[in-house]
């Protein structure tokens, strides 16, 4: 770390006093461990939307030039207001306007959230279409990591915990298997079992076929209903490794002195378990919830496809197919955005649960 | 040959800390009579401790010492019955208060932590929960101990209480808003023994208590620590291997070694006329302020504790070994004089 | 002329390789039985490559194509695992794909870890700001999920994938992980008292690398190949599932990706989705065994037999 020195001014007068001032809050300010959370975010976005950018042009294919002469071998017929679409494209991103305008152009829309109009769905445009799977996305994962992390975290410390009841140390085999299966894996399994061969929950979908969503009580329970494999793909895989790490800490604990002291001051063993391991152990957790968010998204991303979920993950789907480059590279950036933003908030959030990290850096 | 001799001493001691019993509660403290903690390890048997036997009166400084290995921690946590696996107290028994605490269900023994008896553990850096506030750590050791429910102290109480404490430790009370982290080496080990005596126990065990502060901190403590004892007239275990400290704290002085106590005295006699060979060695490796003379040390290593040797476990390194007898006999543990007691071959046709 | 009988001498002491051998294996197996998830990752392993060895020598594989067979037959004598809707012996292809994918797992998983583990020890070697760059750049890349990059690049590479492309373009986001953990170590290591001794005595900075260091990252590294070549068929798999990899090549993942393209599970086809299911579940498991037992090895903490 460089030392900044720097000459306090001298003197009390008005002016110098605003001057110190100014300095210490300065310091105060690029030391701080929030402004330093908040500057690499900035940064993973903004490299994120550079490599977008780079990439395509890389292998020097334009997307909505493919997509007409798509539709002209075709003989199809294009919606109305595409060429017009594609016009004002080739202003602001044709490979003829030189790479700084168009970078800059990108950006900007970037910026402000344009990720630009859908090539196979025309007129519709890319946020309009992934905000509507967005929903479906966010309802299942949410629920899906806050269940898993809990349940796992949970029994991990219990299974880590010498005096808790003996018979659950038998679920810790059947937890280590799973904790190695991908989500997309068990998604398999679970649909050939309990959609195919007993036919007990719905094959695909989010809903059921032809129904129109609606605020029914109806709908929702469809929506349970069908809601349950894709989430139990995830929730079982997961609870695995949450409570494999979490019973890893457990056990790391046990041995530190504090535990010792703990015991030897005589306190309840509730109280041991709770306040003094338990809640030690899930500093590491926490971060390693952090840590795992993208791999969660990409997992959960699949097992949409396999269950033909609205979610974001059949979106993606769909635009690969019909080669809708704007929706694949509006999703990616999505994605990259929310992750890095999920990290922010675990990161800013973290020094409130471990009380030896400060929010100044000192 | 070894085995009437071993039997005959396995007596001897008993009838001391028999003897130390029947006097019940209001004579001794704290009892320990023959105790043997073994660990069983894949490669076999570690006898750490390995037939120690002892009495405190209320108010008396018992310090403990010897090397690393020597098993004194080991007994330290065995009379807290803290014992982890693969450890566990083989035979002997350890009276606290007159009752046998080795006979105790775990609930009972929880209840008597603390209480009755109480640990300053060893440089306190990690001994406190990083998590929480210190008086909240002081609170939840009087919280767990509360016999009635309905006797709970309310938390203006409990404030107050929490204060005083660590008043009487020299700290200020903004120190129990406070997080271990962000407290000093010796202002940690200030907390760890508030804590010890938050419920005014009969016997406080401190293991190591200076060993990772600096000197000026370690002998503030030490005060600390005696002025505490003498408040509430506990008795205290001092386990260190500083011999400096124990000279100026203890009462009196018993020496381990590979598992077993070899010389037990009050600290005056022992460092002026150390009994046994070891301890002789180990008075005269202390560096002397007053005259200058050649550094000596015990020469040879401490002995592994799965396979000792046979006899005296010291007469591999004795300066005194007598051939024929020391690696063939175990000497017994007995009171060669008035209040000093020693295991040893020298002393032993000499009975008190 | 009659030939004479001789009576064999028996001869006396140990009578076949295992007992003449006896000082070698006994290390052996009782590593094997300290260690059993070890033992059981490899053998899960290898009875996948059993079964594809018996498969390349015995089993006519290049039945692995479309139009080979009929459509949809179940299994038969003649087509053990049966047909898929475009023709193609399910056997055949599993002989043929599982190969594949392992392939792609290893290519993508060997340039991840070496690339990665050079990033990650010149990092943390050398320190300063060459340390900084390299590890904004790891820790970018680990907040981003490396199968997002993935489906950029794969979908613009006109024509699709092959699999030693997808093998490359996994590698460009395997490193990451392997880099990180091996810079961890080597701050460690850096600080231990016999680097400086090394040092100090002279030996040039290579020679302390491979002499003194990478002994000891050994644990590391192979957890670390065992982790990255488990991450990238995982990644691939996900490539192949979104319909982004080679379709002329019957990979797991592109078998799977047919099942669900040509709704298997609807129509009653389960010996199309069950073998390629099978073997992912077996490649993840042994891999992940595999890798506890080099946990293992790398932490004598977490032995729990002695």
């Amino acid at each position: 770390m460089t030392e900044i020195v720097v000459e306090r001014p001298s003197g009390t007068s008005a002016a110098a006093r605003r001057m110190r001032f100014a300095q210490r809050f300065f310091v105060a300010v690029v030391g701080n461990y929030v402004f330093r959370r908040v500057l690499f975010f900035l940064f993973v976005v903004w490299l994120a939307s550079t490599v977008i950018f780079i990439i395509p042009r890389l292998s020097g294919q334009d997307p909505v030039k493919e997509k007409l002469l798509l539709e002209a071998q075709r003989g199809g017929h294009l919606q109305s207001g595409f060429e017009d679409m594609a016009r004002t494209y080739q202003k602001r991103f044709g490979l003829d306007r030189p790479i700084w305008i168009q970078y800059r152009n990108f950006i900007l829309d970037l910026a402000q959230f344009d990720l630009g109009p859908s090539i196979a769905f025309f007129p519709r445009t890319v946020n309009d279409i992934l905000m509507d799977s967005l929903v479906w996305t966010i309802g299942l994962l949410g629920t899906v990591t806050i269940l898993s992390f809990v349940i796992g975290t949970l029994s991990g410390a219990l299974l880590g915990w010498p005096r808790a009841p003996g018979y659950f140390k038998y679920l810790f085999g059947p937890l280590l298997t799973l904790s190695a299966i991908p989500f997309y894996l068990l998604a398999l399994l679970l649909v050939f079992l309990f959609a195919f061969r007993f036919s007990i929950f719905p094959l695909f979908g989010g809903y059921g076929i032809g129904k129109v969503p609606d605020f029914s009580l109806d709908f929702a329970l469809q929506v349970l209903r069908h809601a349950i494999l894709p989430a139990m793909s995830i929730i079982l895989a997961s609870i695995g490794f949450w409570a494999l790490g979490m019973r890893g800490m457990m056990v790391t604990m046990q041995g530190s002195d504090f535990m010792v002291q703990a015991e030897a001051k005589g306190l309840k063993a509730g109280r041991i378990f709770l306040r003094y391991a338990l809640r030690n152990a899930l500093l590491p957790q926490t971060t390693a919830l952090a840590l795992s968010l993208g791999t969660v998204l990409t997992g959960a991303v699949l097992v949409e496809v396999v269950f033909r979920y609205p979610g974001l993950g059949n979106t993606l789907y769909q635009a690969i197919r019909l080669s809708d480059f704007f929706i694949i590279r509006g999703f990616v950036f999505a994605v990259i955005v929310s992750l890095a933003l999920a990290t922010l908030i675990v990161d800013i959030t973290y020094p409130l649960l471990d009380p030896r990290v400060k929010y100044r850096k000192g | 040959m070894g085995q009437p001799a071993i039997e005959e001493a396995h007596l001897t001691s008993l009838t001391a800390a028999t003897a130390a019993r029947s006097s019940a509660s209001s004579e001794h403290s704290l009892v320990v009579e023959d105790l043997r903690v073994h660990y069983d390890t894949p490669e076999g048997v570690i006898k750490a401790v390995d037939g120690v036997s002892l009495a405190l009166k209320p108010g008396e400084r018992l310090a403990l010492v010897g090397e690393s290995g020597s098993g004194k921690s080991t007994l330290a946590m065995a009379l807290m019955r803290l014992t982890k696996a693969p450890g566990r107290i083989v035979a002997g028994h350890i009276y606290l208060g007159g009752k046998d605490i080795t006979l105790l269900e775990e609930p009972e023994m929880r209840q008597l932590r603390l209480n009755e008896i109480a640990l300053v553990p060893q440089g306190a850096m990690n001994s406190l929960n990083p998590v929480m506030r210190v008086k909240h750590q002081i609170i939840d050791g009087i919280l767990d101990h509360v016999a009635d429910r309905k006797q709970t102290p309310d938390s203006h109480e409990l404030e107050e209480r929490v204060n005083r404490l660590l008043a009487r430790v020299g700290l200020s009370p903004e120190v129990g808003r406070m997080f271990p982290h962000e407290l000093s080496g010796g202002m940690k080990q200030r907390v760890a023994m508030a804590i010890a005596i938050s419920l005014s126990p009969r016997v406080i065990v401190a293991d190591e208590p200076t060993s990772a502060l600096d000197v000026v901190v370690q002998r503030q403590i030490m005060q600390t620590l005696g002025r505490l004892q003498q408040g509430l007239d506990a008795a205290v275990i001092l386990i260190g291997h500083d011999m400096g400290l124990v000279a100026q704290f203890a009462n009196r002085v018993g020496v381990m070694y590979a598992g077993k106590l070899v010389e037990l005295g009050p600290v005056q006699q022992i460092f002026t006329e150390p009994l046994h060979p070891y301890t002789k060695l180990l008075i005269e490796s202390l560096p002397n302020l007053e005259e200058k003379k050649k550094f000596i040390g015990i020469p040879g290593l401490p002995p592994t504790l799965l396979r000792l040797p046979s006899g005296c476990v010291f007469h591999p390194r004795c300066p005194s070994f007598i051939k024929g007898t020391c690696e063939t006999v175990a000497p017994h543990y007995q009171e060669v004089r008035p209040e000093r007691e020693t295991s040893c071959h020298l002393y032993a046709g000499v009975r008190a | 002329m009659a030939t004479t009988y001789i009576e064999p001498v028996v001869k006396p002491g140990p009578q076949n390789w295992v007992e003449r051998n006896r000082l070698r294996i006994l290390p052996i197996y009782r590593y094997m039985r300290r260690n059993p998830s070890l033992v059981w990752g490899i053998g899960i392993l290898l009875s996948l490559l059993l079964f594809v060895g018996y498969g390349t020598l015995f089993y006519p594989h290049e039945r692995f194509r479309p139009l080979s067979a009929d459509v949809r037959l179940p299994p038969s004598t003649t087509y053990p695992f049966g047909t898929d809707t475009q023709g193609r012996d399910i056997f055949a292809v599993m002989v043929r794909g599982i190969p594949l994918t392992l392939r792609i797992g290893l290519i993508a998983g060997g340039i991840g870890l070496v690339l990665g583990t050079s990033l990650g020890f010149i990092a943390a070697y050398y320190g300063g700001w060459v340390d900084a760059a390299i590890r904004t750049v790891v820790d970018v890349g680990l907040t981003i999920p490396g199968l997002l990059i993935l489906i950029l690049i794969a979908v613009n590479v006109k024509g699709g994938l092959s699999v030693d492309q997808m093998g490359l373009a996994v590698a460009t986001v395997a490193w990451v992980h392997p880099a990180r953990t091996i810079r961890s170590q080597v701050l460690v290591m850096r600080e231990q008292l016999y680097v400086e001794i090394a040092r100090l005595s002279g030996v040039s900075g290579l020679g302390i690398v491979f002499r003194e260091m990478m002994p000891n990252l050994m644990p590391y590294l192979a957890a670390s190949f065992v982790g990255s070549v488990g991450a990238a068929i995982l990644a691939s798999i996900g490539l192949e599932a979104l319909g982004l990899g080679p379709f002329d090549s019957p990979t797991l993942g592109m078998t799977v990706y047919f099942n669900i393209v040509f709704s298997s599970v609807v129509v009653g086809m389960w010996w199309w989705l069950v073998p390629p299911i099978a073997a992912m579940a077996m490649i993840f498991v042994g891999l992940f065994l595999i890798a506890s037992g080099l946990d293992e090895w790398a932490n004598p903490r977490l032995r729990k037999r002695i």
